[in-house]
């Protein structure tokens, strides 16, 4: 088993074995094998097209969290420029699991803020695999609060599972901290645009995720609880998390209909991993198109928007 | 109610059915902490709360509220929301059943009663939870009950007094109920550039996505004696961590020693206290 693949994607990977061997024969050999890559090139397209063309929503939170799916640092190094990263929520501590700082998009300065999961085993851990404690969401408040003074337009890029179920962040207040960003961020005077790029998981990434436009990468996936935590609880094993994921209709699809997700950014064939600088392109143009539309509309207006589009879920 | 042990698991949920005067059990009821056998009428004078130790046995949202506004001018609001079963959702129960099941139960149709009202003759517009109804959870009807209730304490600018007692989001409205969480937040924040008083008095138990938005940004926080609050539930953090949750974790005294309450109010003085608040917070005589 190709480990670089996940397991409903097994008949690519095999495909992709045969080109590769068939390449290796083809430099040891004066052997012309060019037709019969291409064909094998084309069918595993088609294959890939088909599969991804069907996914379930438990296969797609398996993208959603794909060892080499793109982080935030990766997105930010690609689309913004002029990155400087600030520290700290000037309480108790930095978290390493909220990237945050100013930039340039396209030029403009803007607020980028994003959840953080870390690459390698060493990151991950200095990561805290992506688990913000208060003080992330306290650092992710004061510069959007500062944000707000200099006209910033805020962009949030949201990849957690979760807010860290620890006895040190229970002891800092992780809910206040979550509520206090949902309740502030509903009046900021200046656009916020959240983009849900790999695992939206609860009230962890919504506490960076109220704004005027919330974007879902394709195979990006939000939910109240995660499915296992959902099968835990109703089924009393994690093996049923893919039943759990279809009833709570984790996907982007499911969320546009329900008209909390107002946007769905397409996926390079194979999910977001598979070509990253044309992922970070697509997402760099929406982001830039957005925030020009969101910049031209009168802050009252802007805010009162938000505020009534917040009433209305569920309606 | 199984996924609730997940969250509290060492409540104990014989205790359930607490103020519920429809399930009959005699005269005498049983202390779940100290285990002295009460005299009904006696623990109800006393507020459900046990004569012997203290402890502060949960009761409905109605009783809540009956206890707590004057006995005059009392109107319930939104009283005619439905929830609604949006995206289907089943298990091994169709949440619909479920949802019949827990109206049948407890005579609500969801988690949340409001009702406007007064307190020593001050209007105000109060809220409590219901945590016997598929405990407490916040859905579509939680949320959307508590920002009506919320809008008019806005527009009149009479004080918003919430009671919660609930185990966080309900999962079977999935994003739905998340969403709640950023739409509570929205219309208190609201009050709190308004300057109107909104005071959160947080009873057993207090979780998840209710913990995380409304119940924790009140102008006041409080909490009744040894009431349980928090984000995470003490079985999953001692499943990440793997170490034993030090004594009193999450209680109401664990979070006024470390800063997320203003105080701890007993039952029994909720309506002078909180009265007193809100005379000064309003700039009125002292009752």
């Amino acid at each position: 088993m190709n480990l670089n693949y996940l397991d409903f994607e097994q008949p690519i990977a095999d495909l992709e074995g045969k080109i590769e061997e068939l390449q290796l024969v083809g430099s040891d050999n004066d052997l012309n094998i060019g037709d019969e890559i291409a064909k094998l090139r084309e069918k595993n397209t088609k294959l890939t097209e088909s599969i991804y063309s069907n996914l379930t929503p438990w296969q797609v939170v398996k993208v959603a969290r794909h060892p080499q799916r793109p982080y935030t640092a990766d997105y930010i190094s690609r689309i913004f420029t002029d990155f400087d990263e600030l520290h700290g929520d000037r309480h108790f501590g930095d978290d390493k699991a909220i990237i945050g700082g100013v930039a340039r998009l396209d030029g403009k300065p803007v607020m980028v803020i994003g959840e953080e999961k870390g690459r390698s085993v060493n990151d991950k851990v200095y990561r805290n695999f992506g688990m913000p404690k208060p003080e992330g969401y306290r650092k992710a408040l004061r510069l959007m609060e500062m944000a707000e003074r200099f006209k910033m337009p805020i962009i949030t890029l949201i990849d957690t599972p979760g807010a860290y179920p620890g006895i040190d962040s229970e002891e800092r207040g992780i809910s206040e901290a979550i509520a206090q960003n949902l309740a502030v961020m509903s009046r900021l005077r200046t656009p916020i645009i959240c983009t849900v790029i790999g695992e939206g998981s609860s009230g962890g990434a919504l506490a960076i995720g109220v704004g005027d436009q919330l974007n879902m990468l394709q195979y990006s996936t939000y939910f109240v609880i995660s499915p296992e935590g959902c099968a835990n609880i109703i089924w009393k094993t994690v093996e049923k998390a893919p039943l759990a994921a279809e009833a709570m209709g984790v996907t982007s699809t499911v969320l546009e209909e329900l008209g909390i997700v107002d946007e769905t950014i397409p996926e390079p064939l194979g999910g977001a991993h598979r070509d990253l600088d044309l992922m970070a392109d697509r997402l760099r143009q929406r982001l830039s198109a957005q925030v020009d539309e969101f910049s031209k509309v009168d802050m009252d207006t802007l805010i009162e928007k938000r505020y009534q589009r917040l009433m209305s879920y569920g309606n | 109610m199984s996924w609730l042990d997940k969250i509290v698991p060492s409540m104990s949920r014989s205790n359930n059915d607490r103020g519920n005067s429809k399930v009959p059990e005699g005269l005498w009821k049983k202390c779940v902490k100290c285990s002295a056998v009460l005299y009904r009428p006696e623990l109800e004078r006393n507020l459900d709360v046990c004569p012997k130790c203290d402890h502060h046995m949960r009761i409905g949202a109605r009783k809540r509220l009956d206890i707590f506004l004057d006995q005059d001018g009392r109107q319930e609001l939104g009283a005619e929301i439905e929830p609604i079963d949006r995206l289907k959702f089943k298990d091994v129960k169709k949440y619909k059943d479920r949802l019949l099941d827990a109206q049948k139960k407890t005579g609500e149709k969801d988690a949340l009663v409001a009702m406007s009202g007064s307190l020593n003759g001050m209007p105000i517009v109060a809220v409590a939870f219901e945590f016997s109804f598929h405990g407490g959870s916040m859905g579509y009807v939680v949320g959307e009950k508590f920002t009506r209730a919320a809008t008019l304490a806005l527009n009149e600018n009479i004080p918003l007094v919430c009671f919660p007692a609930t185990g966080g989001a309900r999962m079977q409205e999935a994003l739905i109920s998340l969403m709640q969480m950023a739409k509570t937040s929205a219309v208190i924040e609201r009050l709190k550039q308004q300057g109107t008083p909104y005071l959160s008095i947080m009873t057993d138990p207090v979780y998840g996505g209710v913990s995380a938005s409304l119940a924790l940004l009140g102008d006041i926080n409080a909490a009744e004696p040894g009431a349980r609050v928090g984000f995470a539930g003490p079985a999953i953090i001692e499943q990440t961590i793997r170490q034993k949750l030090p004594k009193g974790f999450q209680r109401s005294e664990f979070l006024l020693d470390h800063g997320a309450i203003d105080m701890i109010i007993p039952r029994a003085e909720m309506r002078e206290r909180i009265g007193s608040l809100l005379s000064k917070f309003t700039n009125k005589p002292a009752a």
